[in-house]
């Protein structure tokens, strides 16, 4: 992915949130070029996932811009909204199923609402995103209850996969799998973005997913993008925040906010 | 110092509040009347609403029919009215207390579940997952319910208003010995389109107001397991609070 002229997919300048008196965002600058797989790295509570709502238009910023394909995004609503919310297939963190559908229907669900798509094609559609998941025919029917935490997360990917998007998000995909199901999510992730030759934008605490599915990473810190680089130069990156999170230390630069009694 | 600024505190709060309302019902209302429409989720809201709150209901409006007679009877005795006691059951049931009872008891039955369902989507990002569908919240959980609760709450006390006068009837028959052809004549003698009529208004905004607080508290909840506990609480008690307002705002209309 060359050319610095071509127009980022997704572009954020100067995002700033706040709730009440919190600053959660306080100027995330970040590009992603199209077909890109960048991974944002921070400690819980950093605000990644109000970064990413921020984008999708479920969040507010109070200042900044959000463009997608060159097109200023941040505030439009309705129909304009809803268009540009067609690029985009997003896998939430705690899976986000609705759990009144069964499991084809989640799947379905953006081909059949969003997309008006007639119920036994959409169908035919979900069972192929299943089992392009590993997934077979014979879950379909279940409730999102009945499955376990790992198929959960892959019917949510095939969900966010279904309509095919040219963007897609993973809020923390493998977060609470256990390490051998962790590692067959990122290598679903790692397919199904390269099948769809799709931009994506992952956030995680993971550092064995990020590596394995980004080609940048960048750390969010206090509100602000603190370093980017190449994944495969987060090792020397020079910075010690960067440093002390991905070896997991307790001590560095990076303060917890734990009393002591 | 301190008591006047809470006093502003709470008046601001109570404002925001207000126009929250006031702009989720704008909203809402906006995408009742606009494509696409859900016929499916329509229909299904209206079973929900409609048919399954029906032995509940109906159970309610009997034992009300049923006390009315009983309790006017050792009223009136002592007047010899005996006969005004058709015409009492029959009024009180049409005019007030089949919608009211009828709109409290739906409101605890299918206002908390609203708001229990749509929080529970709040906090575990299902609603936002509507939107990264493509599919508009509003759309397709809020409005089909507050469609549903204006259209079938009338049903019901119409329903309830014929249960609940039979109540009387079976009561002032069977247990106060009555001339049943004598008490049905006076529970038609009296009886106007109007008072039916002004039930059944009464029964939609009802309706509406179940609904509507239903989802909006169900689409404000935040922070797990107890917030949507808080909000569904909050839904059925304004609930309530606002039926037993409105009615006595729609009785003064109707009847002054
Ligand atoms: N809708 C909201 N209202 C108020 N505070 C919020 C809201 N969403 C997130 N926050 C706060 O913003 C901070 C960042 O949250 P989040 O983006 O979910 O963190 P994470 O980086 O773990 O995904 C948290 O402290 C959270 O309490
Ligand atoms: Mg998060």
């Amino acid at each position: 992915m060359s050319a610095a002229t071509e127009t980022p997919k997704i572009e954020l300048t100067g995002v700033k949130k706040a709730f009440g008196p919190k600053k959660v965002l306080d100027g995330v600058d970040l590009s992603v070029a199209k077909g890109e797989s960048f991974v944002i790295i921070g400690g819980s509570g950093t605000g990644k996932s109000v970064m990413l709502k921020s984008i999708l238009g479920l969040l507010n910023p109070d200042a900044g811009t959000i463009k997608v394909d060159g097109e200023d995004t941040t505030h439009i609503t309705g129909r304009a909204r809803d268009r540009v919310m067609t690029k985009f297939g997003m896998l939430f963190q705690g899976g986000a199923l609705f759990d009144s559908l069964p499991v084809w229907q989640n799947v379905a669900f953006g081909l059949i609402q969003g997309r008006g798509m007639r119920r036994a094609q959409a169908r035919d559609i979900a069972i192929e995103k299943l089992a392009a998941v590993g997934l077979g025919s014979d879950v379909a029917n279940l409730s999102p209850a009945e499955l376990s935490g790992g198929m959960q997360k892959r019917v949510g990917l095939a969900r966010a996969i279904a309509t095919t998007p040219e963007i897609i998000f993973f809020d923390e995909p493998t977060t609470g799998l256990d390490p051998i199901m962790a590692d067959v999510i990122n290598d679903l992730i790692v397919k199904c973005v390269r099948d769809l030759g799709a931009t994506a934008l992952t956030i995680t605490q993971d550092m064995a997913s990020a590596r394995k599915i980004s080609d940048r990473i960048g750390m969010l810190y206090q509100g602000k993008l603190i370093w980017q680089g190449p994944t495969d130069s987060i090792d020397d990156s020079g910075n010690p925040y960067v440093d002390q999170f991905i070896h997991g230390r307790a001590e560095g630069p990076i303060q917890m906010q734990v009393k002591l009694g | 110092m301190g008591f006047l600024s809470g006093i502003g505190r709470a008046t601001l709060v109570f404002l925001a509040a207000t126009g929250r309302l006031a702009l989720f019902t704008a909203r809402s209302l906006s995408h009742c009347v606009r494509p696409p429409y859900y016929p499916r989720l329509l229909v299904q809201q209206m079973r929900e609403i409609g048919y399954n709150s029906l032995p509940v209901v109906g159970l309610t409006a009997l034992f009300t029919g049923m006390v009315l007679a009983l309790q006017s009877y050792t009223g009136f005795a002592r007047f010899n009215a005996s006969s005004a006691i058709a015409t009492v059951v029959v009024l009180s049931i049409t005019r007030e207390l089949g919608p009211v009872m009828a709109g409290l008891m739906v409101a605890g039955r299918v206002g908390a579940a609203m708001a229990a369902e749509i929080g529970t989507m709040r906090v575990t990002e299902q609603v936002d997952a509507l939107s990264t569908l493509s599919t508009n919240p509003y759309k397709y959980l809020v409005a089909p319910r507050i469609l549903a609760g204006t259209l079938m709450l009338p049903c019901l006390v119409l329903v309830a208003d014929i249960i609940g006068v039979f109540g009387g009837y079976v009561v002032s028959i069977y247990r106060l010995g009555f001339n049943p052809a004598a008490y049905l004549t006076s529970t038609a003698q009296y009886l106007e389109t109007n008072d039916v009529v002004s039930g059944l208004v009464k029964a939609a905004a009802f309706g509406f107001i179940i609904a509507l607080m239903g989802c909006y508290n169900g689409y404000h909840s935040k922070g797990g397991a107890q917030g949507v506990g808080a909000a569904t609480t909050h839904a059925v008690v304004s609930a309530s609070i606002m039926i037993l307002m409105i009615n006595y705002l729609l009785t003064g209309l109707f009847f002054s």
